[in-house]
């Protein structure tokens, strides 16, 4: 077990969160370095991710490391019936980070348990993402300059979105407000309401997405309704497209307040949003970049200079 | 003494160990917990045994082992209440009760089948976050079980 291992936002403080954004700033203003001249990196994906494999791949790039690696377990022992756990030792001999992506949920944690090679968790199932979670920080503090005081509107999946949940019990450190706005079969599950409870959290619940919600918001944070996600088809029917954000709906909204959306997107922006200055979606990819340069650094034990960010 | 062993349905223990007070229904899971199967002394399972206290009751009597704390405590979650005597030459010289450790490993199967834990071949841990409601979490899913819901393997 390698303790700079990163497998839930759990697993960080207050504090190590910061670093990592103060380091992320860095990484945006010097994004090209040789700090990871080399080092080896492997990604092993089994489970397809294009979005985050080539993040995380061009984050080990443009510092200069070099990176082995599989895109798909179809290609791999896995599908000869190879154990994660052999996979995992087998790597570890070759490569200084193991950047993993797996469908099954906990997969990251154990493999923290069989190696002493530092593992970054890029996905495991409906579980845990901490490297989405740190660039829509690091997104929400660059269109903000803060996280403080946030009101922070969260729409649509919020039962299945690993992404909802972890980004608020990140931003329980940062004294936010939230908005959920879910049809019933996709509401808030109440271990994160209770999660806020503990923390202290003022949340609110609507079954409408209306303007008056998005006009008190900094952030609207959008999430995709799936299909597979409901019993009752008839129930997705008729609530596919209630929670659909339209450019006529920002009409109200607050100068400062951006829209998020961990991507891919399908219906639930419509396309007329895009050119809205409230859209910030493309934008947040690209962060994603530096956050997980931060996070490959913090992994590898590599000490980076921290610019000065208030908070 | 003698008409106290009389009513006694099940025979009493020289030496061993005498688990007393587990709920009917599992108590054939607690003897698989214990490994009881393996046990080559004499070992006296009785159930639907009346009891004060549940009514109905399990009893397990395994004779010249004393079973070590962590190795009765695996049974903690399923038989919270269960007591445990170590009967050395008829008597009881210790009398205790088994308490939940805060980690559970093995013994309990997570019920997400999409957890890590049900494909690979790997022991199952669980932490205690709950000791009111005997409510328990995956430590690599997340998921977490009413200690009465859980799957015991």
């Amino acid at each position: 077990m390698n303790s700079n291992s990163l497998v839930s936002i759990d697993d960080i403080s207050r504090d190590e969160i910061v670093d990592l954004l103060k380091q992320a700033r860095y990484f945006e203003m010097h994004p090209d370095q040789k700090i990871l001249d080399g080092k080896v990196v492997a990604t092993l994906f089994f489970e397809p991710s294009t979005r985050t494999r080539l993040s995380f791949e061009t984050a080990v790039n443009r510092l200069g490391g070099r990176v082995i690696g599989f895109s798909d377990a179809s290609t791999t022992s896995s599908s000869k019936g190879e154990t994660l756990k052999d996979t995992i030792k087998m790597v570890s001999n070759y490569v200084d980070l193991i950047i993993m992506r797996h469908h099954l949920e906990g997969a990251a944690r154990y493999a923290t348990e069989v190696t002493d090679t530092p593992v970054i968790n890029a996905g495991d199932g409906a579980h845990q993402h901490p490297s989405q979670t740190m660039l829509d920080l690091y997104s929400i503090y660059k269109t903000q300059g803060t996280l403080q005081n946030l009101s922070i509107t969260m729409v649509g999946d919020l039962k299945y979105g690993r992404t909802v949940h972890s980004l608020l019990m990140a931003m329980r450190y940062f004294n936010p407000t939230f908005h959920f706005i879910a049809c019933e079969e996709l509401q808030m599950p109440k271990e994160y309401k209770d999660f806020c409870d503990k923390y202290n959290i003022r949340y609110y619940e609507h079954r409408d997405f209306t303007p008056e919600v998005i006009n008190q918001s900094d952030i609207l944070y959008m999430t995709r309704v799936q299909r597979e996600r409901f019993t009752d088809i008839m129930e997705y029917e008729r609530v596919k497209n209630l929670y659909t954000l339209r450019s006529d709906m920002l009409e109200g909204a607050r100068k400062n307040m951006r829209v998020l959306h961990p991507l891919p997107r399908v219906n639930e922006i419509a396309y007329d949003v895009d050119d809205s200055p409230h859209a910030y979606y493309f934008e947040q990819a690209r962060n994603g970049l530096y956050a997980r340069q931060a996070i490959i650094c913090k992994a590898l034990g590599i000490d980076i200079p921290k610019m000065e960010i208030t908070l | 003494m003698k008409a106290d062993k009389k009513e006694l349905a099940v025979a009493a223990l020289r030496c061993g160990t005498v688990i007393d007070h587990v709920p009917n229904d599992v108590l054939f899971k607690a003897v698989k917990i214990l490994g009881i199967e393996n046990i080559k002394s004499h070992v006296t399972i009785g159930n639907n045994l009346s009891s004060k206290r549940l009514g109905s009751k399990g009893i397990i009597k395994v004779a010249d082992v004393e079973f070590a704390e962590d190795v009765i405590n695996r049974i903690a979650l399923i038989a919270p209440h269960a007591k445990i005597n170590i009967i050395r030459d008829f008597d009881v010289v210790e009398k205790r009760y088994v308490t939940l450790p805060d980690e559970i490993v093995g013994i309990v199967r997570c019920d997400n089948p999409k957890c890590i834990t049900n494909n690979e071949p790997m022991r199952t841990r669980f932490s205690v976050i709950d000791r009111d409601n005997l409510t328990i979490r995956c430590h690599y899913c997340g998921r977490t079980v009413k200690s009465e819901d859980a799957i015991i393997d």
